[in-house]
């Protein structure tokens, strides 16, 4: 115990400082400009907000820079509905999603993870196929199948299963079929690593215990695959509800996510800050939860 | 009817080893378990061939073997993880070939324990009776009861990642226990455990077999263990049975080179039938003496036989003994001093090696022999076994 203390405070060794330089290059100081910008006021100029850090006026012009710096933006989040309900938008389309890709992800890694050895490299090459391809072109493909004389329409009514053709894009669940479509396999990997390396033996145990093969599922498997479940829910989640792509070219133009919010305000309003201050809320809506649900796990495991 | 007799008494194990041991031998005796030609092929390879065996009510029974010999495929026939190929498997003499695992009143303690990691030591023991419906307080009854018998109460509440591995192994004991099956069976339980922790262990399961009186079917590729432990065993090579008896009666009359060599330790002298007859054999040996015998031998003279002498039956001389029968001599190659006895190897002017081994009487650390001194082997002519093959 003390030793693994010794090392995790060891934090003068290069190897250990790695990730830090990652985190505080690429996020830490991203974020720091965002928060920054998203405190300012917006401005014809360039770059398109005030007030600007100048360096060179010292502690007088720091002062003042700080003096200028406002919550406006936040107030505005709040006060309009627009936002609200962008947001609320994007967190059940992210839960509904993440709910659909754990129902279909879960039987796909499980069958993965059950199948002879040999074939598994196959499988696991075959759900992680579709990275090859850019992200934007499958969307467009799903335009394609889903439009009102597409693959879909044409599978559908050849198979007499509906007369006419149905109305697929610009809908909700065009939106739930390019995500659940682009998160899989961010869902099914953590599941099949979960369940892949679960002992053999526990299902035989339970058997021999007395319990039959779907109670074994839900008293064995489930419960063991947990891990794989949370990461797999996180890793859909969080990026679905900032997603943009999927509900802007599939979706209709009724409400919308808060990326698509987020986006107007950066391209078409040219709103730099309020565009921050959305971009802010979002990182601590999903952080927050997160962090919460981290020292819990902590403290769980401590108190076993 | 027999059958039904037997399981009543069984309940009262005190007394039991000495009741269980005539049992076999018994003629009207019905087994509870009885493995009748059964055969399990794995695609080519043929895991048990034709065997049949019966162990009775209240036997600590141990299948000893190498690895692959079979043993943990028996097991699991009887378990109901595989399915005969050929053959059947009767409990109480009833076929239970359709049953599948958890419809089978046996159960099994797994070579790794197989413990639930999500559940407390209380979760698991709890896990088999859950499955019954039993009533929740004779559930938490039967659980404390049995994490008593084992000394596992005061950790009911930890997880199997917190426990030692003498814990976990007593967890996955009580955990097949609590259902009182009819057969408990237990695929290398100590394996996993040091020799020490593994020596006391196996005391406590036969003092808990005898308490329980539940008939044990145990596998282990350890000898010593099954000799330890089980009331009879069957020596297996290549997916038969090879020998079945008491320790004893296998340790002291094997039938074949290969149990002499499996269970303890053993020199094989080769020779000659020169003569048998109902009041012994003699045989002419390579090792340059005419070894004696008081055992018939069922071969024709001439034929090749091996004489199987352990090394503890051996006497070690540093003068010629008067007697000629019995007694063969070399130099001593090595001596391996294990505190309580010494062995010593040595090479017969034939090149022969062969074991002897002394007791350590006396507290000296100079031995009398030492390495490449010329010693005599000899033995009575009741040490020795002859086998044919």
């Amino acid at each position: 115990m003390a030793e693994r203390r010794a090392r995790a405070s060891g934090g003068g060794r290069p190897a250990v400082l790695i990730p830090y330089a990652w985190l505080v290059l690429f996020f830490l100081l991203p974020f720091l400009i965002v928060l920054k910008i998203s405190l300012s006021a917006t401005a014809i100029a360039q770059p398109p907000y005030t007030p600007a850090f100048d360096p060179a006026a010292g502690l007088a012009g720091l002062k003042a820079f700080l003096a200028e710096l406002s919550s406006d933006n936040y107030a505005q989040l709040v006060a309009d509905r627009l936002y609200f309900s962008s947001y609320l938008r994007s967190l059940e389309i992210a839960a509904v999603s993440t709910i659909l890709l754990l129902v279909l992800g879960y039987p796909v890694a499980y069958g993965m993870a059950r199948v002879a050895r040999r074939w598994q490299g196959l499988l696991l090459v075959l759900v992680i196929l579709p990275f090859w391809t850019s992200f934007l072109i499958r969307i467009y493909a799903w335009i394609n199948i889903l439009q009102h004389d597409g693959l879909l329409n044409q599978l559908l009514i050849a198979l007499r299963i509906v007369d006419g053709p149905v109305t697929w894009l610009a809908t909700d669940t065009a939106i739930y079929i390019g995500i659940v479509y682009s998160y899989f396999p961010f869902m099914v990997l953590p599941l099949y690593a979960a369940l892949e390396k679960m002992d053999e033996s526990l299902l035989e145990a339970a058997a021999d215990l007395g319990c039959p093969r779907w109670k074994t599922f839900w008293l064995v498997t489930l419960p063991l695959s947990r891990p794989g479940i949370v990461a797999g829910a996180l890793l859909c989640f969080i990026p679905i509800v900032g997603e943009f792509v999927a509900p802007d070219l599939l979706g209709g133009s009724s409400r919308q996510m808060i990326g698509q919010t987020l986006w107007t305000e950066f391209f078409s309003n040219r709103d730099w800050p309020a565009a921050s201050s959305v971009a802010v809320v979002l990182l601590l809506l999903l952080v927050v939860p997160i962090v919460i649900y981290q020292h819990q796990q902590a403290r769980e495991l401590e108190r076993a | 009817m027999a059958g039904e007799v037997e399981t009543t008494q069984m309940s009262d194990g005190a007394g039991g080893a000495q009741r269980n041991r005539a049992r076999w031998a018994d003629p009207a005796a019905r087994p509870l378990v009885r493995f009748d030609a059964l055969t399990k092929r794995f695609g080519e390879t043929l895991a048990v061939d034709a065997l049949s065996l019966d162990i009775f009510p209240g036997e600590f029974f141990a299948l000893l073997g190498p690895s692959g010999c079979g043993k943990s495929t028996l097991l699991r026939l009887l378990a109901g993880f595989e399915t005969p190929s050929e053959g059947r498997v009767l409990l109480d003499g009833t076929g239970i070939d359709g049953v599948p695992p958890h419809r089978r009143p046996v159960n099994m303690m797994f070579q790794n324990y197989a413990l639930f990691p999500h559940l407390t030591v209380e979760g698991n023991v709890a896990f088999g009776l859950k499955q019954e419906g039993l009533p929740r307080g004779e559930i938490a009854a039967r659980v404390a009861e049995m994490l008593a018998l084992v000394k596992l109460a005061p950790l009911a509440r930890r997880k199997p990642h917190e426990l030692s591995g003498g814990q976990r192994q007593r967890v996955a004991l009580a955990r097949s226990l609590v259902k009182r099956p009819r057969v408990l069976l237990l695929d290398e339980p100590l394996a996993a455990l040091d020799k020490q922790l593994r020596g006391e262990t196996q005391f406590e399961l036969m003092e808990l077999q005898a308490r329980l009186g539940t008939t044990f079917v145990i596998v282990t590729h350890d000898q010593e263990e099954a000799m330890t432990v089980a009331h009879r065993m069957a020596v297996m090579d290549r997916g038969r049975i090879v020998q079945v008896g008491t320790p004893a009666e296998v340790y002291e009359q094997p039938n074949s080179r290969y149990v002499a060599s499996f269970v303890g330790d053993v020199n094989l002298i080769e020779g000659r039938l020169a003569a048998t007859g109902a009041s012994g054999s003699l045989i002419d040996s390579a090792a340059g003496a005419r070894l004696a015998t008081n055992q018939r031998v069922e071969a024709v003279t001439g034929t090749t036989v091996w004489v199987a002498l352990r090394p503890e039956k051996l006497r070690v001389a540093t003068q010629a003994p008067a007697a000629n029968e019995n007694c063969v001599t070399g130099r001593v190659a090595e001596i391996a001093y294990l505190g309580n006895v010494s062995i010593y190897k040595v090479r017969l002017d034939n090149g022969l090696i062969m074991k002897a081994q002394l007791p350590n009487l006396t507290r000296v650390v100079e031995r009398p022999i030492g390495t490449n001194d010329r010693v005599w082997l000899s033995w009575t002519p009741d040490a020795g076994v002859v086998l044919t093959g």
